[in-house]
This record gives C-alpha cells, structure tokens and sequence, in this order.
C-alpha cells in the first residue's frame, strides 16, 4: 500500500531498535524494586519461568505476527490483526496498538524530560551541596509547574516540549532515524550502565557515615540475591514476576509488530527476537540490579532501602548520592545515570510513534514529516494534561489504564488470534520461515497452552486482586462461603476510585491523627531501648516515615488534593476512552476506503 | 556478601550473559540472505 517501502539498513540495527524499544527506565527502576518486594534472590526464579514461558513467545509471536502483515503492506496492529483473522471486529481490537503508544508517549515523554532536564541540572552543579531532603524537595518543586526552580519559567513544560520536538524530528526521518538513534544510543547506555554498575559492585561499606552507619552495599545485594524459598508458593510472587516481564519487554503495545513489519518477508525473526529479549534481560537482570538497590543502600542502609524503594529514587535520590563521590565523580554519575535513563526513554519513545506513522501511511499515504507531526501535536494534547495535573492524578491514571492494563488486554487478545483464530500449525510455520536458529518444538505448546492461560491469569489477577493481596486467604474464604473481597488497587475497585475515597475517610476518621502520634511514640521508645544498630536503623527509618504521615494528614491541602483528584481522574480517563474512540472510527473510515478500493478493482 | 546470595547472582548474570552473547554472536555469525525482493 505505501509508495516507497521503508526498511531497516542493517539486521543489527533492527535488533539494537528493537532492544531500545523493550529497554525502558523500568529495566532500572521497576526491576529492582519489584525484586525488593518480592522476595529478593527468590523473585528471580520465578521471573526467568516466566520469562522463558511468556515473554519469548510473546516475541516469538508478535515478530512473526508484524513480519505477516508487512507482506501485506500492514505496519500497524489494526490490519495486521485484519490480515490474520476473518473475523470484522479483530481490527478493532488492533486499536490498542495505537491507542496504547500514543496514551503511553504522552507521559513517558514527560519523564524522558525529566532526565533530560537532570542531565542538564547535574552538568550545571545545581545538585551540589544539596542534603537528601533539599533534593528530593527540588523533585517535588520541578513537578509543581507553578514553581520557578532555577529561573527557567515553567521549566518542566519547556523540558517536556523540547522533548518532543526531539522525538518528532527524529521520526520525521523515518525508520532510519529511529535506527541511528538506538545505534548510537544504546552501546552508550550500556557503557554507563557498566560504569554505575561496577561502582555498586564496588562501594561496599564505604559510604557509611555517622547518619546512617550501618550503610552497605553488600546488604543491598545480599537482600537482592539471597534466595527466599518459601515465597516461591505465593502467587503474588509469582503475579508480579509474570508482570515484570510483561512490562519489560514492551509487549502487548504494537511497537514490535510495527517495527518487525518493516523486515523483508523471509528474513528471521525467531534469532532476532531471542536476541533482541536477550538483551532487555541483560541490561535490566545484570546492569538494573546492580545500580540503584546497592548504591542507595550502600549510603542509606537497606533499612531505608525497604521502606523508601521505588521509581522516585531515581530523581529524588540518586542525585544526592552522586555527591557523596566528590565534585568530577557526581558530574560524571548525574551525566552517565540521567544519560541512561534518557537513552532507554528516547528509544521507547521514538518506537511508541512509529505505529500511529505507520497506519497513517499506510491508510490515507500520509509521508512521514506529517505523521511525525501529527503524532508530536497529539502527544502534546493528551500529554499537556499530566504535566499540569501531575499532582492530581493525571499523569498515574494513564499509567495505569494505557501503560499497564491495556498492554495485558491487548497481548491476551493476539496470543488467542495466532495460536487459536490464525492456528498454531500456520503460526508455527510463520515463526520458523527463514528462521535461523532452530527453536525447540516445545515452544509451539507453550504458545498454544501456556502463554494466554498465563496471560490470562495475569488479567484476572489483576481484575480482582484480593484484598494484601492475600491470595491463600481469600481463597479460603471463598470455599468457606464468606466471599472474596477485593483489593482497593483491583481493577474493578480502580474504577470506582475506592483507594482515595479510603484515603478521604481516614483522614476524616477524628482518632486517626491521635493513633499515628501514638505509633510514632511507640516507634521512637522501642528504639531508644534498642542496643542493636541494624534494629536502631529500622525503627529510625519506620519513625521518619511515621513523622512525614502525620505531617501529610495534618495538612488542609493534601485532603483538598484527594478531593480534586476525583474530579481529574475520571476527566483523564473519559480523555483516554475519546482516544480509543476517536482511533476506532479511523480504522472504521480506513476499512471503508479499502472496501471502495476493492470493489472498484473487482 | 553472603555466599548464597554470591551464588545466585553469578549463576544468574552468566547464565544471562551467557545467553545474550550467544544470540548476538550468532546474528552476527549469521551471513544476510539474498533477496530479490526491496
């Protein structure tokens, strides 16, 4: 259907492309932390199961499936899917690769900002001298775009258009430029990466200071990598490792199909999607565990590590940190980790645009200096929403039904379209076609029985997530006739706001200020009789965090965020569903054109 | 460090590296097809 057909220049750069694509911020935040909270050294049994059963067939599956539908002239779920199925609904369902890179770029594109805005923070020496609350501080101010931080006016908006200007110039050079872009940006990803990485190998117990002596990084990696058997039987373990996966591969988005549409119908896909997965996994299982955990703890004690581990202390923490090496070495730290995390996000980002290019190309011969702007004045409208009400919800909601839950809807989908609508016999043979390396049999079965029932379970997992996610308890309780009750962060108690109406009850609850002054008191006793220093460290972090509760509950402005939240979050989500809708009548008015066409030729 | 947690991280990174070495060793062992398609 195009006019001139694209293609990649080099098999290596498809596969760095592809790696770029999967290789996100979360191979360095997401990785570790979820390991944190899952059972340390034992997470990482579960998560390569997982890995072998659900992430190398889901590549296996969605190469050979983009692969397909370049054959035909496809470059975007929609048709592709169209392609593989009779059914007339099946293209509609490959709106979610549209829907998902568009509502996706549009806050993943404001945290490339930020690091780009930290590279050029830690090059100025903004960060020097700063304590750890003064940093994390300076994060809270950055997102609050009323607040002039280092006198450039509404700094994170600037930031977050240069942003995607960035990215739209580069696509406007088509698959070319995406290839350039990961051919430069990812061996100097990995570059940085090994430099943090051996520097957390490396600290051990030197960055103990009286504040926090009993600081190592050691601890970080014995908590890391001490094997936790007994939380091998807990599904939540289990759940989180399977949804690692997911998220770390870029699968269920429609970016691997686009980008596989763009080889020549022959040419492999089995080798390089193992190679291509292979390499998201070293960059996230070598290099992600061996940066943030160690180092932080390394400084901070794994004490707070476990009280505190998650995506903030990438902006929050991490900075101060790097100034604990001296004033060249921080330079150099704030440079390499911020250029990282640019590098992952700017090669996710730039994957997210080719989809929605390449169905306006291939539908309505758009060239792609306009679907590269159109693509960048979309981000802008959807995206502009979660800088200014980044407070309020915005920016999470779409986190949570763009980033998260329709990547699971969309891979269920397409693993039951190629192994049971298409055919596992038919898929098989398409996943082997010009194959260079020879794939066990096994994997046919694994695609046919194994993959969607996992998938599956995912969905349902994530559908009604029991309450602590206490999986044991509530099936118990289930077969005792006393019900399942939910978890507040279930998808269907999601819908209904309960977390924050929860939260707006609490605070409203008159015992509620008396008992959290009561813990803190015990807390601070209990480590005042303590004689041991780990314990000490413990309670002190437990107390801290204690003390910032009482500080949010006393607060009049954080109810008055609770409240205004409500009212942002469904605006954010009738947001997303208009996408999906407005995406769907364009599929429909494409189906048409076709139609016409083909009735002119018959 | 304590040697469980030694164990499981060097048996995990090598055997990660190992794979990621191979593959892309192989794509790069791999000699282009010829194709009269463009």
């Amino acid at each position: 259907m195009t006019a001139k057909k694209e293609a990649w220049g080099s098999r290596v750069g498809l596969i760095l492309a592809m790696a770029g694509n999967a290789v996100g911020l979360g191979n360095f935040l997401r990785f570790p932390v979820q390991a944190v909270q899952n059972g340390g050294g034992a997470f990482i049994i579960p998560y390569l199961v997982c890995f072998v059963l659900m992430g190398i067939p889901l590549l296996l599956i969605e190469w050979s499936m983009g692969r397909y539908g370049g054959r035909y002239g496809n470059h975007s779920t929609p048709y592709i899917l169209d392609t593989m199925a009779k059914g007339r609904w099946w293209k509609y369902a490959g709106v979610f690769g549209i829907f998902t890179n568009l509502a996706v770029a549009a806050y993943y594109c404001y945290i490339e900002s930020w690091t780009m805005s930290y590279v050029f923070h830690s090059l100025t020496g903004t960060f020097s001298g700063m304590d750890q609350g003064q940093v994390a501080g300076f994060f809270t101010d950055y997102v609050d775009i009323g607040k002039s931080i280092s006198g450039i006016p509404y700094e994170a908006v600037v930031f977050y258009i240069v942003c995607l200007v960035l990215n739209t110039w580069i696509l406007s050079n088509g698959i070319s430029g995406v290839e350039k872009v990961a051919k430069i940006g990812m061996p100097l990803l990995i570059l940085f990466g090994v430099f943090l990485a051996i520097r957390g190998l490396t600290l051990g117990t030197s960055g103990a200071t009286e504040a926090h002596p009993t600081a190592s990084a050691w601890d970080g990696l014995n908590f890391l990598w001490t094997p936790q058997y007994d939380s091998l039987t807990n599904p939540k373990v289990w759940m989180a490792a399977a949804g690692q996966i997911f998220f770390t591969l870029s699968v269920g988005m429609g970016t691997i199909h686009c980008y596989a549409a763009y080889i020549r119908s022959k040419d492999d896909v089995a080798l390089n999607g193992v190679s291509a997965g292979f390499m998201n996994e070293f960059v996230e299982v070598v290099l992600g565990s061996l940066i943030v955990i160690p180092i932080a703890a390394g400084y901070l004690g794994i004490e707070w590590v476990e009280a505190n581990a998650g995506f903030g202390m990438a902006f929050q923490t991490m900075p101060y940190l790097f100034q604990q090496w001296g004033p060249l070495l921080a330079l150099l730290a704030g440079l390499f980790w911020f250029g990282l995390l640019f590098f992952a996000g700017i090669t996710s980002s730039l994957a997210m645009g080719t989809p929605w290019m390449g169905f306006m190309r291939d539908e309505f011969n758009w060239n792609r200096r306009k679907g590269a702007l159109s693509f960048g004045l979309m981000v802008l409208v959807l995206g502009l929403p979660t800088v200014v009400f980044y407070n309020y919800g915005v920016f999470d909601e779409y986190d949570y039904w763009a980033g998260t839950v329709s990547l699971v809807v969309f891979a269920l989908l397409e693993a039951i379209l190629f192994a049971w609508v298409f055919g596992i016999d038919k898929g098989w043979r398409e996943i082997n076609l010009g194959a260079d390396i020879r794939l066990p049999l096994v994997f046919k079965y694994i695609i046919k029985w194994v993959t969607p029932f996992l998938l599956l379970f995912v969905f349902l997992g994530s559908l009604i997530t029991p309450k602590g996610n206490e999986w044991s308890v509530q099936v118990a309780n289930l077969f005792q006739g006393r019900g399942w009750e939910l978890d507040n962060s279930s998808i269907i108690r999601t819908l209904t706001n309960e977390s924050i109406k929860a939260e707006i009850a609490y605070l409203d609850d008159p015992s509620t200020l008396g008992t959290l002054q009561t813990e803190a008191e015990t807390i601070r006793e209990v480590r005042e009789q303590s004689t041991d220093l780990k314990e000490q460290a413990r309670l002190a972090v437990q107390y801290d965090k204690k003390l910032s509760r009482i500080a949010q509950v006393s607060d009049p402005a954080y109810r008055q965020t609770l409240e205004k939240k409500l009212v942002f979050i469904p605006l954010a989500r009738l947001l997303l569903l208009g996408l999906f809708v407005g995406l769907s009548l364009l599929v429909h008015k494409a189906y048409r054109i076709r139609s016409k066409k083909e009735k002119m030729t018959s | 460090m304590n040697s469980a947690a030694l164990i499981t991280m060097v048996l995990t990174q090598v055997t990660v590296i190992s794979f990621t070495a191979y593959f892309f060793l192989r794509v790069l062992r791999t000699p282009p097809k010829d194709t009269d398609e463009d």
